[in-house]
């Protein structure tokens, strides 16, 4: 039987996360101290050789990220809580248990690349956070642990495409969140033109036991090449619709059958949707995968946000699909114009598939639409936005066979 | 009820503190009213298209009038596989109004969502933001008797 392993959730239902000196007792905040004992540069190091990637989907290692940070009078770290990728719950999930540990992860982030403020992009639809965060840094400012480092809780306003970075960094400023050209990056220059380090909120929770136990302990855990642990939110037709923390080499198959239970009302399994809904769907026979982000990525499917949406036999995947291309076509922000007019085709074609007045055509249409978008969007989102449909055309393609007209 | 001047003032001298006054303005008022939008095109030394442009990009944000209760059903994936399209027929029924409309008594508003990051609880709906998980059609008259 696989067991979770909790480092980001180490104290998940263990203390009051109301509460800073519950935080404070179970060990809080002395990896900030040590942190602050060490050179900004050796801190960074030992991130990079913990080969901590980032946790919100792109999987790049955090510490050569903040190694890239020029030297500037104002920098500033930003965390990402916006996770709008449908299925995924374990930003919120964190944040509730112990917000602290986010709050710490920042700061040790802070000292490593030298910033004073930092802020918080908290998703409109979690106004509860949004206070449960302030009542978390207006303590840890009380019991002086922060230093000299500020921390700002920002609000987004439902808009999925600002959780890509650059569009978040706007959103910060104020306009309306379109995503930027890159490069520059946001390291160089983000916030205000200023060297900005963006994390996702799991990425700096995993920081404090990084810096207390050390690198080599945190890359001998899990997947060599993605190591660590894994937060991932089950929703779907399993048993157990839970937020579990495990190792990245535990496979799909214990994920779904150890961890949530198994299928739903005794119904056999057909496909899993893992990393969002931006992420590609998953048949039987490669269930035995990794979760790790390169075993992922060489099955074609992608570990993403680490949500893990679970579908039994009697679900059509070519309606589930056209509710996922309705989703892009809302979401997508229109700045560039593969993804504003893609998504909108892709939508429109997914719609008569899906009401059974298409042809072949059809399917080879929106097969060439499909790699334009992965190749000329400007930003995930549209390069993204096809992942489903093409995953589905080549594990599940009898099903949209099925729908069209002969 | 607060002067929507005095709510965008507080916000003036924060570095894009617009989105923030927009939030306490629909915080207040469950919309951002027209003056409004204009108030804050002039603290924040934009033009009124502008201000407009950055209120309408934000689907959490609304500029048109909304109901005391605003009942938004998710519809994205996991949602959707739990029966979302019949909690929404439900709502319509029940309240006699479609999707993106108001009752006439100006109580109740229902709009769709995107995920809403409850989805251990399929299907979810948020009724002024708090969320509500596990719905049944049936429960619905309930749910809207709560509603004072
Ligand atoms: C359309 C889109 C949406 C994204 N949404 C999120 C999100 O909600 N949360 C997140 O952490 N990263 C999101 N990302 C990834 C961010 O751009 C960025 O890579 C990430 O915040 C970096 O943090 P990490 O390296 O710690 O993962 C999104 C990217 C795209 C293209
Ligand atoms: S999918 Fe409906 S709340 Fe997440």
């Amino acid at each position: 039987m696989a067991e979770e392993l909790r480092i980001v959730l180490r104290n998940a239902d263990k203390i009051d996360a109301s509460n800073i000196n519950d935080y404070i007792k179970a060990g809080g905040y002395t990896a900030l101290e040590k942190a602050r004992r060490m050179e900004p540069r050796a801190v960074i190091e030992e991130v990079k050789k913990a080969n901590l990637r980032g946790r919100g989907g792109a999987g790049f290692n955090a510490g050569l990220k903040w190694s890239f940070v020029p030297p500037a009078e104002t920098k500033y770290v930003v965390c990402n809580l916006d996770e709008g990728e449908p299925g995924t719950y374990k930003d919120r999930t964190i944040v509730q248990k112990d917000p602290q540990t986010l709050l710490e992860g920042m700061a040790i982030c802070a000292h490593a690349i030298g910033s004073r403020q930092g802020y918080i992009y908290c998703r409109g639809e979690y106004p509860y956070l949004v206070e449960h965060l302030n009542n978390a840094i207006a303590q840890a400012k009380a019991a002086g642990v922060l230093g000299d480092f500020d921390i700002e809780v920002r609000m987004g306003g439902g808009a999925y495409v600002c959780g890509e970075e650059t569009a978040l960094i706007e959103s910060i400023e104020g306009h309306r969140g379109e995503p930027r050209f890159k490069p520059p990056f946001p390291g160089v220059a983000g916030l205000w033109a200023q060297p900005t380090v963006v994390n996702n909120v799991e990425t700096f929770a995993n920081l404090p036991e990084i810096i207390n136990k050390g690198a080599d302990w945190f890359a001998s855990i899990g997947a060599a090449s993605y190591p660590g642990t894994k937060v991932l939110t089950l929703t779907g037709d399993v048993v157990n619709r839970i937020a579990i923390e495990v190792p990245t080499n535990t496979t799909i198959r214990q994920v779904i059958y150890e961890f949530g239970g198994g299928i739903r009302n005794g119904r056999k399994f057909k496909a899993v949707q893992i990393g969002g809904t931006s992420g590609g769907f998953i048949p039987e026979s490669l269930l035995d995968t990794p979760i790790d982000f390169d075993s992922m990525r060489n099955i074609g499917a992608t570990l993403g946000t680490g949500a893990v949406f679970v579908m039994d036999d009697t679900r059509d995947i070519v309606d589930i699909v056209t509710r996922i291309a309705k989703f892009f076509e809302h979401e997508s922000c229109g700045k560039c114009n593969p993804c504003r007019e893609g998504t909108f085709r892709c939508y429109e074609i997914m719609k008569k598939i899906n009401r059974g007045a298409a042809t072949a055509r059809d399917i080879d249409n929106i097969t060439v639409l499909a790699r334009v978008m992965q190749k000329a969007a400007l930003c995930g989102l549209g390069q993204a936005a096809p992942g489903p449909i093409m995953t589905t055309l080549q594990h599940f393609r009898h099903e949209y066979e099925r729908k069209l007209l002969s | 009820m607060a002067n929507y001047r005095d709510i965008i003032a507080r916000y003036q001298d924060k570095p894009g503190g617009i989105i923030e006054a927009y939030h306490a303005l629909q915080r207040e008022f469950n919309y951002i009213p027209r003056e409004a939008v204009k108030e804050v095109a002039r603290v924040f030394r934009l033009s009124e298209a502008q201000a407009y442009g950055v209120a309408t990009f934000y689907s959490y944000l609304s500029v048109e009038p909304r109901g005391n209760y605003i009942i938004r059903m998710c519809e994205s994936a996991p949602c959707h596989i739990a029966g979302a399209d019949e909690i929404i027929k439900a709502f319509e029924r029940e309240l006699g109004i479609k999707v993106g409309q108001t009752t006439p008594d100006g109580k109740f508003t229902l709009e769709l969502t995107e995920c809403v990051g409850q989805c251990q609880g399929t299907p979810v709906i948020t009724i002024n933001s708090v969320p509500h998980v596990g719905i049944t059609p049936d429960q619905i008259p309930a749910i809207l008797a709560l509603c004072k």
